[in-house]
């Protein structure tokens, strides 16, 4: 029987990580180089837990299944990186950035490490500088900060619309750092397809080398996750195609609990869906809505171009409903109010699924050159997909499957509930509850790598000294690689009429429909009869072309989707299980009178956590109560 | 719209490749080009076919993934645009689009539209960085750092590595590449500390590789799709020359 202990230290709130981190265990210099760490991941935060760890000395081996480690999906943030240093002096502290996640996630996420989060924030930004990240800089040579969505202060960092790629080139140059000193080994183009453990400790894992397709053994005495989100569940999202939930899905399977997998965020702000062969939404900055307001006409089914609608007859419906937040809402909200307003027949362009976001009145008063200063990337990119200026008119923008606060169970250390077996980033659940606030991703995955994994893992491999190398001989690898094997065996020979893109788009729309934006009772139950029955059509009828033995791209995609069906399975039925509504997390069934989450605290102020049984089983949930002893449990209002 | 396509088809990296003809029926303007390639794909494996190869991943221009040659155009027909970005409205209906894999002697072609690109690695490890340990540093404001000067540092750090510069250029010169990265750090205080020896093991790098040298065209310029400038591989000259300058005087 598994029990969830969370490890959280005891003492005062802000006391926590210092006290704990001084009473760690640590691994001497001459023992690190004997001592073998496996990272699976190159984002944020992989590659930073791969130099951190490096740096310490440690030997490490680190996965990636693009042709580079600066090709990760991190690469494309675009808005900015959160942290507290109050430069701006508006009041911004560690409590208040604590305080805003917990609020911003519905209060469905652990006090002590959203504060350890916050805490480290700063030494990010220092770290980052120090590595050549050029952020925006104001005139007297300081780093310049904007707002983001569900704060009043101004705390987030940028480059231009393009902080994700500038962080991760930045975490990219320290990983290659190690990768020359040798205390890193890289890995390109493998696919991880499943964990090894021997007498209960991970020890490595099963690789595709994707340009072979030979299936690879790597052993290690820890092994550490950050393979990012899984929002490509949805087909249509602000993803990169190669995103998937199969690294840690295959970790679930060997008995990791995966958390709160319906708290998928889904964005208020993405280039809407153009045509039936859209294979990906482009996301457009939750920064431009600091400048940009959000709009509907007044009149249901106006036909007029939105530069002739007079200002008396359009409906800014987020200053209305929130005043107080205006267009800085939270996600969660922007986007069921967008939902509302198009389902109630107010949506623009040819779908009538889409919303305005509109520059107008920015352009006028800080003027064209200010605007590009900020957005001139993402506004070109607008224009290039859609062949729309939109420094001329405003942008059409509609809600996409964006982030996936959902993943690994992991305690205080950031260790999944298999010894040995870490999650960082966004593929564990820890610390954005049902919603994530913006810019606080980036935050979370270079604060995981950089300055926490190094100190828990060490604490946990202060233990394994005395284990010599693992050999990959081992029974457990003989029987990972055959179930791998046979696994794709399975897939190549169905060649039935069918392409595995087919199958995907077919089970993004059932999720997009059933749960999505809305959930409710009936359409989750119906959504789970769907996917078992379209799981079975795939096992029969996926055609999967030529052979394993090469690279083979369409393989590829097809044992990302077979594992998508369960992941997509597993989200109804948390979303079942979880009968209020909070955050990303909306029940049809449980809201307020205004038609906002109803969260029920007294019965689910807890952490979901899943354990997996197989043969489309119902997995046994368990429970983590959470536990609020800094912050008064309250209705987020933002109005 | 439809079009008749000539893509590269090369088995393997060993194998001998060659061009096939396919005819693309009911293309529509809104389709990215990789979107139509991915169409062109599903009708191939229906039809009992093996699907072109080619690589891509974020699909909105800054992975630096995706790169094809198009028309005899490294990411096609317009510019500080990647090929994920490229739309089929920017084609002429009832035209021939010829598609090939960068050429390159340092970028060899892996399958189909695949190629290599394994070389910038060992550049990037050569020196693309700052020596500075995690949790080593100051706060981030204690050196301010004029805002011309970062903003261009910017620009050079803009790079998303997709190798275009080298395919477009005749001496598959890696030159605007790596002066990017030099540039950027040799801009920045924090990167000014090792310039010298950064510039020197870059570029030495460079050249064992397998790159070419730079005949100053700035075929490379005209083909970034992130617009980044010649200008850099001037300061690269410079820093280079002068580490060298500095060596003989000591
Ligand atoms: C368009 C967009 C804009 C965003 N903007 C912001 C923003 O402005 N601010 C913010 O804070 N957050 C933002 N986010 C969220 C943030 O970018 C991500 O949550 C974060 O970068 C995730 O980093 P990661 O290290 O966890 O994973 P990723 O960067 O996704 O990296 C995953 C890594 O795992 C590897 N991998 C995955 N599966 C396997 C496998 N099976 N085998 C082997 N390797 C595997 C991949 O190769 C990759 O190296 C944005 C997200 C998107 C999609
Ligand atoms: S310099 Fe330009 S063309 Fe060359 S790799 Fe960088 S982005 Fe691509
Ligand atoms: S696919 Fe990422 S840049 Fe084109």
């Amino acid at each position: 029987m598994i029990k969830l202990d969370s490890k959280i230290p005891k003492g005062p709130l802000a006391g926590k990580w210092s006290n704990y981190k001084s009473s760690l265990r640590l691994v001497s210099p001459a023992n690190k180089k004997k001592l073998d760490i496996i990272i699976v991941g190159t984002g944020l935060s992989g590659a930073s837990s791969a130099s951190a760890l490096g740096e310490l000395g440690y030997n490490v081996k680190v996965f990636c299944f693009q042709d580079s480690p600066r090709r990760a999906h991190s690469v494309a943030a675009q808005g900015g990186i959160n942290a507290a240093k109050n430069y701006k002096n508006d009041g911004d502290s560690v409590y208040r950035l604590f305080h805003d996640m917990i609020k911003g996630g519905d209060f469905r996420a652990r006090e002590a490490n959203v504060y350890r989060a916050a805490e480290v924030s700063n030494y990010v930004i220092d770290h980052f500088t120090a590595l050549g990240v050029p952020f925006a800089r104001d005139y007297g040579g300081m780093l310049d900060t904007r707002s983001f969505g569900g704060v009043q202060v101004s705390r987030t960092f940028y480059a231009k619309g393009q902080t994700g790629q500038q962080c991760l080139l930045g975490t990219y140059s320290s990983l290659s750092r190690q990768i020359a000193k040798g205390t890193v080994t890289m890995y390109e183009r493998r696919d991880m397809l499943d964990l090894v453990i021997i007498d209960g400790k991970a020890r490595g894992i099963i690789t595709r080398n994707l340009l072979t397709g030979e299936i690879e053994r790597h052993s290690a005495h820890a092994v550490v996750l950050a393979t990012g989100g899984y929002g490509t569940v949805f087909y249509l999202s602000t993803l990169a195609l190669g995103s998937n939930a199969s690294a840690a899905w295959a970790a679930h399977r060997k008995g990791a609990l995966f958390a709160n997998p319906s708290f998928i965020q889904i964005h208020p702000t993405s280039i809407p869906v153009l045509n039936d062969y859209q294979s990906k939404l482009t996301l457009m900055s939750e920064s431009l809505r600091n400048d940009g307001r959000v709009w509907v006409p007044k009149e249901k089914d106006e036909k007029r171009h939105p530069n002739q609608i007079p200002e008396a007859e359009r409906d800014y419906y987020l200053e209305r409903r929130y005043p107080a937040f205006g267009n800085l809402v939270p996600r969660d909200v922007a986007s069921r109010a967008a939902k509302e307003r198009c389902d109630a027949g107010y949506g623009v362009g040819d779908t009538g699924l889409s919303v305005y976001l509109d520059f107008k009145d920015a352009i006028e008063k800080q003027g064209k050159k200010a605007i590009e200063d900020k957005y001139g990337n993402l506004f070109e990119m607008y224009l290039k997909i859609t062949g729309i200026n939109p420094y001329e008119e405003p942008m059409r923008i509609y809600p996409a499957g964006h982030y996936t606060m959902g993943g690994l169970w992991v305690d205080y250390n950031l260790m999944t509930t298999i010894p040995g077996l870490y999650s960082v980033g966004e593929s564990n659940f820890s610390d954005h509850g049902a919603n994530r606030l913006g810019a606080s991703s980036l935050m979370q995955c270079s604060g995981d790598g950089y300055f926490i994994l190094p100190y828990t893992i060490s604490d946990y491999l202060s233990d394994e000294i005395r284990t010599p190398r693992i050999n990959t001989d081992h029974e457990e690898f003989d029987k990972a690689e055959k179930a791998a094997k046979e696994k794709i065996d399975r897939l190549m020979a169905i060649n039935g009429k069918q392409t595995v893109t087919s199958f995907h788009k077919r089970l993004g729309k059932i999720l997009w429909d059933h749960c999505g934006m809305v959930r409710s009772e009936e359409g989750l139950k119906k959504g789970i009869e769907m996917i078992d029955q379209l799981e079975e059509e795939f096992w029969k009828e996926v055609k999967v072309p030529a052979t394993a033995g090469e690279y083979n791209q369409e393989l590829e995609k097809a044992i990302r989707v077979a594992d998508f069906f369960e992941v997509g399975r597993l989200m109804c039925q948390d979303a079942l299980d979880r009968n209020e509504s909070c955050g990303a997390h909306f029940r049809e069934e449980f809201q307020t009178e205004q038609g906002e989450a109803k969260r029920n605290d007294a019965e689910f102020a807890h952490v979901s956590a899943y354990e997996y049984q197989g043969n489309r089983q119902r997995e046994i949930l368990h429970k983590e109560p959470l536990v609020f002893e800094n912050v008064e449990l309250k209705e987020r209002s933002y109005k | 719209m439809e079009f008749k396509l000539k893509i590269w088809r090369q088995k393997n990296a060993s194998a001998k490749g060659k061009f096939e003809d396919y005819t693309l029926k009911d293309v529509s303007p809104e389709m990215s080009f990789l979107q139509m390639l991915d169409y062109l794909n599903q009708q191939i494996i229906e039809s009992d076919g093996e699907p072109v190869h080619f690589e891509h991943d974020c699909r909105e221009g800054i992975c630096g993934s995706c790169g094809l040659y198009i028309n005899g155009r490294p990411h096609g027909p317009l510019t500080h645009t990647t090929t994920c970005e490229l739309h089929m409205r920017e084609f002429k209906d009832n035209t021939t689009i010829v598609i090939e894999p960068w050429r390159s002697k340092a970028f060899p072609v892996i399958k189909d539209l695949v190629v290599d690109r394994s070389a910038f690695e060992k550049v990037i490890r050569a020196g693309g960085f700052v020596n500075a340990n995690t949790g080593s540093t100051q706060d981030a404001n204690n050196i301010p750092i004029n805002k011309k000067i970062s903003d261009r540092a910017f620009d050079a750090a803009v790079c998303i590595g997709c190798g275009a510069c080298v395919a477009a250029c005749k001496n598959s010169s890696a030159m605007l590449f790596v002066s990017a990265k030099v540039s950027q750090f040799a801009m920045l205080p924090q990167g000014k500390v090792e310039a010298k020896e950064r510039v020197e093991n870059m570029v030495t790098k460079m050249d064992e590789v397998g790159f070419g040298f730079c005949s100053n065209t700035y075929a490379c310029e005209y083909d970034c799709p992130k617009g980044i400038s010649v200008e850099f591989i001037a300061k690269m000259n410079r820093e280079f020359f002068s580490s060298k300058v500095c060596k003989s005087k000591k």
